[in-house]
């Protein structure tokens, strides 16, 4: 192994299609029309000395450094701004352009401290690199750089440092703000000598909107913003590219290693998903792999108010097999199931729906998503016959209209969020549905042409007006329904969106939305262009959630808006493999591939494949699973990586339910909650430990790669494997490659995925088969999956959680930039500078008639249950309406949440929970005696040596 | 009096059935009994069809229908 360097090119690739020819350096080069000499020269081999320009961002042209000679032009252009022209010649190196370039290098290190050798970038410096390049043997004016300012290191950021002496003030870090990341957080401040790098207004960058993205310090050509850990550990000497494992975006970085140590985590150029970008999490949020409180033992006891005592994997595995199979010969067969994660590869959760259906014999399996997207499961397979998003991440860059439903991704999905960002700055409209006023709905440069605050719950009602608008005032696409759609399901649907009480006039009451602000948003979607809907759990965390879907999916058909780049329907999901683990059977009612587990055929493909009967009845999910716990029929359940009790709904219900089950098995990387009414635990390993794979929100799977051993001695797929002999399921590999070989013989969409295709190709999106050996990038193209696209009617059910004079408020729930999901892992980095609590945000005229003051306790109560936690007055959120995040423990916001769920999925209604806000002195009972059990439940025995 | 399990079916199903009875009387029995099928595990639907033995307080019509033809569908099993 050795450390990729990536080929900077100095200039983005251009785009276009007409190719021109010119000649550099007596060779011929041919590239598209709108390069830059200095890339077609890169691209052809020979390096130019540049320093201010870099592929990253837009060639800034400030160094001359990248200056050549070209015949028939006078002087000596910068190549990274000179675009190549048909029939030009080039001569990048010449006596006159060495001596320019060794006076323009003389100037800047004049001006830079010669401390080369105890640089943190010492081997990694773009101004030494080009200090070679040039030749440069002497400087003329001294190496004092008495004129650099130099107010000392700025090391308020905890993940890299800012040291002004060492800047060269080339602008990378500022155009990588503004282009790529599209914060516009730094500036160059003051003029000549006194230039230097600021971010917001002459503030530290902790204190300023830098968002921490990494993109600044990624572009640093010298030590000037340099990660703290290269500067405590030192430069990396290996490298391997693996994908990141926060949210569904899917990024592809270089773990950048120093034997088993991560050194720095740099977003991959050829990353599909990325393109290079990161966030604060995957960029700099990996420190929990080595956290101090990371289980690296397994451990077993009797009972939940026992201390955990240390155990060899054998006795763990042992006493695990001889619980379920105790469990099973008492209570029967459909006493247990399992849950896995959307967090382990898909390799690791396959193997677990394995072990259950075959080892357990029954269909008691579920996932996360659960309680995050299966409502777009059901609704997509329901309209367009497919359970998944219909376009590639690149496909935005096609868009010129982006309606964005209760989403908010640049906290929850940065890197998509950022491309979004710079397709509106290029002109995209932007049409925001959401009760609060997110980020993007004003930003720098960046405005929604329409935001629709709409009352939690009526998603359903906004988006049939939408389709009243487009139907009434003749905006469909009828020759795309006529040809693509059930004309007949088409005319009905039309029918029904048309009726008056589905008019703006008539919604506006109801959502409180102003009706010429729905008809105008409507008539931008249906004629503006490529028209693309992006959604999240705004959309699906409701007791309407699969029908929101539906009525997305009505709109995008109405429009004509499906089966080519630009438009479609995208859902951004949570966590790094929400659709691989749905991919991969975690349902309790469908095997891989989402096909349904009555259906004799598929049942009997994998029954001759696994040599063993399957129940071919729909088992239970995870709130029926802890419903029958309850009502004390279902006594044992294995957890991979999902901590249920944090995560999901009513909490006292799910605490109730695992405390009366007998064997609550967790495989995780930390004692987490769910934990706490655990009997066994696991210790897993973190994405740095293992191989597999990954699939993101645009169904591309990716290679997750094994940078250092596992620290608990096994894989997580290995523990599934060991559970299953001991229960006595045989299934047996040697390596994650040969698991996705059976996923691929069993599930039609996976048919032409393997090691070896991923290794060749870097990454392919699903389906990837015969029919698309290197993946479907787009789907729907020529027909939908299902055949014809089906219309479906959406009448509007207003939530059965109301409010009323004891709860008036209106509570939703959702993620923070800096923080992820339940915490576990970001809660154990520094990130907690960001984010140390969870904040009711509420109004300021709800605050004052309750005299609430900023950051004062308050009270919040539903029908559930109460807690409490600081409040953040603000005018994000509406009058009515309060929100809160659930990244800390301490917080137990879903104390509050209801367990009223989606009609069909049963997906948690999360976003609508009727509430009241008073002041209170601190934490609430439960709070307190959770405290307590927790702390008390985390006691530990350790192992005799 | 329902007790706390029976509420929550007959409350999940009748949120089933409001979704389905825009397929109007004929159809929606049909669809609501499908979705029971494809996605109750089968203690659920023995919960909700020992609710309709004894007497199915609170469900809606369609769905009642729905439970009903469940019931066939289980007995000519």
């Amino acid at each position: 192994m050795s450390l990729i360097h990536e080929i900077d090119h100095g200039t983005p690739r251009s785009r276009a299609e007409t190719m021109v020819t010119l000649t550099i350096d007596g060779e011929t080069m041919t590239v598209p029309e709108g390069t830059s000499i200095l890339r077609a020269a890169s691209e052809m081999g020979t390096a130019i000395p540049k320093l201010c320009a870099t592929d990253m961002v837009e060639a800034f042209g400030s160094c001359r450094l990248c200056l050549v000679e070209i015949e028939g032009r006078a002087g000596t252009p910068a190549s990274c701004t000179t675009p190549v022209m048909p029939g030009m010649v080039v001569k990048t190196q010449t006596e006159r352009l060495k001596r320019l370039r060794k006076g323009v290098m003389e100037l800047y290190i004049s001006d830079h401290p010669l401390d080369c050798l105890t640089c943190a970038a010492n081997g990694d410096c773009e101004l030494q690199d080009m200090a070679g390049a040039v030749g440069l043997r002497d400087v003329r004016y001294g190496h004092e750089g008495h004129n650099h300012p130099n107010p000392g290191l700025d090391e308020s950021n905890p993940y890299f440092t800012y040291d002004p002496s060492k800047c060269i003030v080339c602008s990378r870090c500022v155009r990588a703000c503004e282009e790529v990341q599209g914060t516009f957080a730094l500036t160059i401040a003051g003029r000549g000598f006194g230039s230097v790098v600021s971010p917001g207004m002459e503030e530290s960058f902790l204190g300023s909107e830098c968002v921490s993205c990494g993109a600044c310090v990624q572009a640093c050509p010298t030590a000037t913003l340099t990660e703290k850990s290269v500067i405590s550990i030192g430069q990396p000497e290996h490298s391997v590219i693996t994908t990141c494992a926060y949210c569904g975006v899917g990024c592809t970085f270089k773990a950048e290693m120093r034997g088993n140590e991560v050194v720095r985590m740099v977003p991959w150029k050829d990353g599909k998903a990325n393109r290079g970008h990161s966030c604060v999490k995957g960029r700099f949020a990996w420190g929990y792999a080595s956290h101090k409180e990371r289980i690296l033992h397994p451990m077993i006891r009797a009972s939940i108010s026992d201390p955990w005592r240390e155990v060899s994997w054998d006795e763990a595995i042992a006493y695990t097999a001889s619980e379920f199979k105790r469990i099973q010969a008492k209570y029967g067969r459909l006493a247990i199931g399992g849950i896995t994660s959307s967090r382990c590869t898909n390799e690791e959760t396959f193997l677990v729906q394995k072990l259950i259906r075959g080892g357990f014999g029954n269909n008691n399996v579920d996932t996360c998503a659960r309680v995050c997207h299966s409502p777009t499961g059901y609704g997509l397979s329901q309209t367009y016959g497919t359970s998944a998003g219909t376009q590639d991440f690149d496909s935005v860059e096609q868009s010129d209209v982006i309606l964005l439903i209760g989403a908010n991704p640049t906290d929850a999905h940065p890197v998509f969020g950022s491309r979004m960002k710079k397709r509106l700055r290029e002109g995209a409209k932007l049409i925001v549905l959401d009760p609060r006023r997110i980020d993007l709905v004003r930003m720098p440069h960046v405005a929604a042409a329409h935001h629709l605050p709409l009352k939690p719950g009526t998603n359903v009602a906004v988006l049939t007006a939408l389709a009243h608008v487009i139907v009434t005032e003749g905006l469909a696409d009828e020759a795309f329904v006529r040809e693509r759609c059930d004309w007949d399901e088409f005319q009905d649907w039309a029918a029904f969106v048309a009726e008056p009480r589905h008019s703006p006039e008539a919604i506006e009451a109801v959502a409180g939305v102003p009706a010429a602000e729905i008809r105008a948003a409507a008539r931008l979607y249906a004629t503006g262009g490529n028209g693309a809907i992006y959604y999240g759990l705004g959309v699906t965390e409701h007791s309407q959630g699969s029908t929101t879907v539906m009525a997305i999916a009505n709109l995008a058909m109405a429009t004509g808006n499906i089966g080519r780049p630009g438009v479609g329907v995208n859902p951004l999901r949570g966590q790094n493999n929400v659709q691989g683990a749905c991919d991969m059977g975690s349902f309790p009612h469908e095997f891989s591939g989402y096909r349904h587990v009555s259906g004799d055929e598929t049942r009997q493909l994998f029954e001759s494949l696994w040599g063993v009967a399957l129940d071919s009845e729909p088992g239970l999910r995870i709130p029926n699973m802890l419903d029958a716990a309850v009502d004390g029929v279902f006594k044992g359940l294995y957890v991979q990586g999902e901590d249920i009790l944090q995560s999901d709904p009513d909490t006292r219900h799910v605490a109730a339910g695992l405390a009366a089950m007998e064997c609550v098995v967790v495989q995780d990387l930390f004692l987490n909650e769910t934990a706490n009414y655990a009997h066994v635990f696991l210790p897993g390993s973190t994405f740095l430990e293992k191989d597999g794979t990954f699939t993101n929100a645009e169904r591309r799977i990716q290679r997750v790669r094994k940078v250092m051993p596992s620290k608990s001695g096994k894989a997580d797929w290995e523990i599934t494997l060991d559970i299953a002999h001991a229960m006595g399921f045989d299934m047996n590999y040697a390596h994650p490659s040969e698991i996705m070989d059976e996923i691929a013989a069993l599930t039609p969409s996976f048919a032409g995925v393997s090691y070896a295709k991923l290794e060749a190709e870097g990454s392919v999106q699903w389906p990837c088969n015969d029919k698309a050996p290197l993946g479907t990038p787009v789907m729907h193209i020529d027909g939908f999956v299902r055949g014809k696209g089906r219309f479906m009617v959406t009448e509007y059910v207003a939530t059965d959680e109301r409010t009323g004079p004891r709860f008036p408020l209106l509570l939703t729930t959702g993620r923070i930039l800096s923080q992820y999901n339940v915490g576990a892992q970001t809660r154990r980095t520094e990130n907690v500078v960001w984010h140390g609590e969870d904040r009711l945000e509420i109004h300021p005229h709800d605050a004052e008639q309750r005299g609430v003051l900023d950051g004062q306790w308050v009270k919040l109560a539903s029908r559930s249950g109460e807690t409490s936690l600081r409040a953040l007055i603000t005018e994000r959120v509406a009058p009515g309406v309060v929100y809160t995040t659930f990244h800390h423990p301490g917080t137990q916001a879903n104390v509050v949440t209801t367990d009223f769920s989606d009609w069909a999925t049963n997906c948690p209604e999360y976003k609508v929970t009727a509430v009241q806000v008073m002041p209170s002195n601190g934490p609430t009972a439960w709070q307190e005696s959770y405290d307590d059990h927790a702390r008390n439940s985390r006691r530990i025995v350790e192992a005799a040596e | 009096m329902l007790d706390r399990s029976s509420d929550k079916l007959v409350h999940m199903a009748n949120q089933i059935g409001k979704f389905f009875a825009s397929q109007g009387a004929e159809t929606a029995p049909v669809a609501i009994a499908e979705h029971l099928r494809k996605f109750w595990d089968p203690r659920m639907r023995a919960g909700i069809l020992s609710h309709l033995e004894a007497g199915g307080a609170g469900l809606d019509p369609l769905v009642r229908q729905a439970v009903e033809r469940l019931r066939e569908t289980a007995a000519a099993r």
